[in-house]
């Protein structure tokens, strides 16, 4: 490890090395290595249960028993300075039913940046996280009378306050229609592009890996691929990203046989 | 953006963001009056019934009702407290809030505020309804029967909070109550001086935090001045809230399995 660069690359966003997590009696992610590089979109793509929200989790801070290296940002995952540079928001809506739209920002907003003296800059960013969600019409709505899609815009405008460096959003789109899914995408884009933020966002449909700059796919805890989707496409010789992701998971099977017979 | 503010490590309590939970606890319960009007009105009832059941005996009525001037207090901010904090718990939002830089005491002190300046309502109308109402007579202050119902109110918030934590539904957060609330109840003294009950069980009642809210009312009812054993109820029923406060911040973890 010992090699001199004549012009480092920015330090990543997010640095995993042998990184386990168990849950209960069994490990739910195995030994991962990878890197998340800073003001891009990665996706996090994989089935159900493969263990994607588990390591969102771990990066966002809230997983307990994990072992091995997970730099976020600089510093260890879970470090209590990266609380307000984080953005995460998980895939069940995590805001108060019986609140409005606006009170249920205003809140996580005071959590952010509490006091008086911030009081104007706080006002200004739950209207801009509102219009940037689209709910501004819904402002003054019950998050609890509002239709599941756009509680989950509420969560992620939650997440928006403050303009985290990162972002972890754990399947964001799930359940939204097309319209909304295309404008949130556009969203995610403009805040790598204008904002800098470093969006991680999990999926479980595959036709959303096309819109991301990089991909991680897992299967069964462990990570599959760690590459552009373009470079995917062409490592695999496939058309589209599923069907780099299905050359991928036979090819990991097939590897596995192999060497369960030759044991 | 600034990062080298950005990066300081939040502090470990700050009053604004207490305030700022209590508030938000506030406005929720404003979002359901009905859950305000029957916190307010039930103990305000019960009493009324209590002094009409003892009506040709109203000596009984001053001990039970000042009583239950302090055990009111005590279950209804159980019951929503044990609630509260569970659905805070199930919905994710507690999630959340840990991941943010909110210190645990800020998010305990703020349910304690917010519920603490409810109990001051309920306790100041259910105390002003027994004494002038219904002639609840009582040698002491007023003021003394309002801060020893406060305190028993944030001992029940604390009690809430705490059992929160081993509750994984409503359902069995609501059978807490018969399980911590009613041993409580029957060994307190209301029914029976604690004196007169069988050694066994005055022992396991001098454990029991609501013992001493009854004795410190029991106090008030009888003397004048402030006591020494009313003070020392006093401090054992604030200790005991703060004790099981701290226990409950213990269960607030942030990261889970």
């Amino acid at each position: 490890m010992n090699y001199v660069s004549p012009a480092p690359p920015p330090p990543a966003a997010i640095h995993a090395h042998h990184l386990t997590v168990v849950r209960g009696p069994r490990p739910v992610l195995h030994d991962l290595s990878f890197t998340v590089p800073p003001g891009r979109i990665t996706g996090l793509l994989g089935p159900s249960g493969c263990g994607k929200s588990t390591l969102m989790r771990a990066i966002a801070g809230t997983q307990a028993k994990v072992t091995g290296t997970l730099d976020v940002l600089g510093r260890p995952a879970g470090h209590p300075a990266l609380r307000t540079r984080i953005g995460y928001v998980t895939q069940a809506p995590s805001v108060y039913a019986d609140l409005t739209v606006r009170q249920n920002l205003e809140y996580f907003a005071a959590i952010l940046e509490p006091g008086r003296a911030a009081a104007d800059r706080r006002r200004a960013h739950v209207t801009r996280a509102i219009a940037d969600v689209d709910l501004t019409t819904h402002a003054d709505t019950l998050a609890g009378s509002l239709s599941g899609g756009q509680r989950s815009r509420v969560s992620l405008a939650a997440a928006l306050l403050g303009t985290p460096e990162l972002l972890v959003l754990d399947e964001p789109t799930v359940g939204l229609d097309p319209v909304l899914r295309r404008d949130l995408w556009q969203l995610f884009h403009d805040l790598a592009t204008t904002r800098g933020t470093t969006l991680l966002v999990s999926s479980h449909v595959m036709d959303e890996a096309e819109r991301c700059d990089r991909l991680l796919l897992m299967r069964e805890g462990e990570i599959l691929a760690d590459d552009t989707p373009e470079a995917l496409r062409v490592r695999t010789g496939t058309e589209t990203v599923e069907a780099a992701f299905l050359h991928l998971v036979d090819e990991a099977t097939t590897a596995a046989r192999t060497k369960e017979s030759t044991r | 953006m600034n990062p080298t503010t950005a990066s300081r490590p939040p502090a470990a309590f700050s009053p604004a963001r207490s305030l700022a939970t209590a508030a938000r606890v506030l406005r929720q319960l404003r979002h359901d009056p009905r859950t305000i009007a029957l916190m307010i009105v039930v103990p305000c009832l019960m009493l009324v019934i209590l002094r009409y059941v003892f009506d040709s005996g109203p000596h009984t009525f001053d001990t039970i009702g000042a009583s239950l001037l302090g055990i009111f207090p005590l279950i209804t901010m159980f019951l929503v407290t044990s609630i509260a904090t569970l659905r805070e718990r199930t919905s994710g939002t507690l999630e959340r809030l840990l991941a943010l830089p909110l210190g645990k005491a800020d998010l305990i002190a703020g349910y304690a505020l917010a519920f603490g300046a409810f109990a001051i309502v309920q306790s100041a109308l259910a105390t002003g309804l027994s004494v002038w109402l219904l002639g609840l007579d009582v040698t002491g202050s007023p003021w003394l029967l309002l801060l020893v119902a406060l305190l028993d109110a944030l001992l029940g918030t604390a009690l809430g909070l705490f059992v929160s934590a081993f509750a994984a539904s409503e359902f069995q957060a609501v059978q807490f109550m018969p399980a911590v609330i009613f041993p409580q109840l029957l060994l307190c003294g209301l029914f029976t001086p604690r004196s007169t009950m069988h050694p066994v069980l005055r022992a396991v009642s001098d454990v029991l935090p609501m013992s001493y809210a009854v004795d410190a009312m029991t106090q008030l009812l009888h003397h004048r001045d402030t006591t020494s054993a009313f003070a020392r109820d006093v401090l054992i029923v604030t200790a005991c809230a703060l004790l099981v406060l701290v226990l409950g911040a213990a269960t607030l973890r942030r990261r889970t399995p």
